[in-house]
């Protein structure tokens, strides 16, 4: 069995101009921030990305790497509205699917399970229908005949995710109260890197934690790296908490000066510079 | 043996708030209720610890937890889009914008395509509102809220679902609309929002002003009932005893 791990830079040095590329977690939830950030660090750009949207929408709208971006939302959570993301769409910086909660979840399912569409209410009634006009609806070839939203496979080139744990195989853990989607953003792309806290061995995966905690298998996963700290600012718990002074100062500070603080150089230089001004807020 | 209390001090805006918010829980029976803001929030506990005590709540998030935060139930985000669309969940939505049929707009102001103020996103409004019983939280009444259309339809409102078809309608339900002015329904012929109670020392001339269609106005509006004294020290003394509520909504 094949080792999957590489770094960072090898990951996103996978990503290519125009792809389709799912992020999982949820808003400002164990998002894979070290994976974002290296990819800022690229000259990868015109991409679509996949999100239930949090600061990795906020990094690379700001940046200029979206050419469509497919969302139900974008949010920091403890800061209900993303700065950056708001000012990329009041400039009108970027194409933008706009569905419903529900319907993205459904559009990963039916990529994952290589389905051209599902049915799905929600949609119905609500300009998701209008902003969208190349949503279809289907109706049910049974007595109801009742008319659903055909929601379309969102079916990715690559997804990028981050674990609490994974093995040097790429099967992936999370220890935290919820899943989110990352399982069917690994399962609807063609590639999945996967970031965690922590590699451990294989048999360490369930030694203290049980066995439905192991969410990615190694089948739907291409590469692992592991990234300590790697969803900061955002929250993994058990391993952390959402770094809320941070974050505070992320949605605070204009995006040129932030750049020039703290993603200027590599992830350990982005470490170094957030430790150094907690330092400077005697934290 | 008889202890007697000093007299409760009268009810506040916030708290008459509150438990308008709490009845829209009332006889909803074994169901999740997924209050969002402050004053629901406090609305769907004093529910659950009164009148409607087999409602689920949630830590805000994976967990189903009772009154005391023993944890019952898990409800990742996948399994609670589940009791969306089985309807086991009566959700208060807010609102940045609703109209006269209860179309709601969280996901920006102006035009979509270049909005003048990008806000939150369609989120769940649409599948919430298809699927369970969905109301609206205001907690400042103005006219920039109560608008004659919405921008962006995210939470759909009874016009657009009768236009959507059966299959939008089968389950669209919005039982009330509470802000810090009164508590509204849509239980007219065209289901157009109305008046149901005014909160003690509002005027309909003030509702009237604040809202930017015209209303169902009743020959004779109530009064949002008053809270009972058991309700009113269960908010002031243990669901909200730092007073959080009457920073949502003051006097």
């Amino acid at each position: 069995m094949s080792d999957k791990t590489m770094s960072a830079e090898e990951a996103v040095g996978r990503l290519e101009n125009g792809m389709t590329l799912g992020i999982g977690g949820w808003g400002s939830r164990r998002k894979p921030m070290a994976l974002v950030r290296a990819l800022l660090r690229t000259d990868v750009t015109d991409l679509t990305v996949v999100s239930y949207g949090g600061p990795d929408v906020g990094l690379l709208a700001a940046a200029g790497r979206i050419r469509k971006l497919v969302t139900a939302f974008v949010t920091l959570d403890s800061i209900p509205l993303e700065p950056h993301y708001r000012a990329a769409r009041e400039r009108g910086a970027f194409a933008l699917m706009e569905v419903d909660e529900a319907m993205f979840m459904w559009g990963l399912h039916a990529a994952a399970n290589r389905l051209p569409f599902l049915p799905v209410r929600a949609g119905l009634g609500s300009d998701v229908m209008r902003v969208n006009p190349g949503l279809r609806t289907v109706t049910s070839p049974y007595d109801d005949a009742e008319a659903f939203v055909a929601m379309p496979a969102l079916r990715l080139d690559a997804a990028l995710v981050h674990m609490n744990r994974a093995d040097r195989l790429g099967n992936g853990q999370y220890l935290g109260p919820d899943p989110y989607f990352d399982d069917l953003f690994c399962e609807a792309a063609d590639a999945a890197y996967v970031s965690c806290e922590r590699m451990v061995d294989t048999a360490d995966l369930t030694k203290e934690a049980a066995p439905q905690t192991l969410l990615l298998k190694r089948s739907s996963v291409t590469g692992v790296v592991e990234t300590p700290g790697g969803a900061h600012f955002t929250s993994c718990v058990p391993d952390h908490d959402r770094d809320e002074a941070f974050q505070k100062l992320y949605a605070t500070t204009p995006y040129a000066e932030f750049t020039e603080r703290f993603l200027g150089g590599g992830e350990q230089d982005y470490q170094l510079a957030v430790q150094n001004w907690k330092k400077e807020q005697g934290q | 043996m008889t202890v007697t209390r000093p007299p409760l001090l009268p009810p506040t805006r916030a708290e008459y708030c509150v438990i308008a918010c709490a009845d829209a829980w009332r006889d909803n029976g074994e169901v999740l209720a997924s209050p969002m803001g402050l004053i629901p929030s406090v609305g769907a506990r004093l529910a659950k610890r009164t009148f409607s005590p087999d409602l689920l709540l949630t830590d805000g998030e994976a967990m189903l937890v009772g009154l005391d935060g023993t944890v019952e139930g898990w409800l990742p985000y996948r399994q609670h889009l589940t009791m969306v669309t089985g309807g086991r969940r009566h959700v208060m939505m807010g609102a940045s914008q609703i109209d006269r049929f209860g179309n709601q707009n969280i996901s920006c102001v102006g035009d979509w395509a270049k909005p003048k103020r990008q806000l939150l996103g369609v989120r769940g409004g649409p599948v919430n509102s298809l699927n369970n019983p969905t109301s609206y939280w205001v907690p400042k009444h103005s006219a920039r809220v109560f608008v004659e259309k919405v921008d962006m339809v995210c939470g759909v409102g009874y016009d657009r679902a009768a236009e959507a078809g059966p299959s939008a309608t089968r389950f669209h339900r919005i039982p009330r609309v509470v802000s810090d002015l009164g508590v509204f329904d849509f239980a007219t012929p065209d289901h157009s929002m109305r008046l149901t109670s005014l909160h003690p020392g509002v005027t309909v001339g003030q509702v009237r002003e604040a809202t930017g269609f015209a209303l169902h106005l009743p020959d004779e509006v109530p009064y949002t009932r008053e809270p009972t004294p058991e309700e009113l020290e269960l908010i002031r003394e243990v669901i909200d005893p730092k007073g959080t509520r009457n920073r949502e909504v003051r006097e």
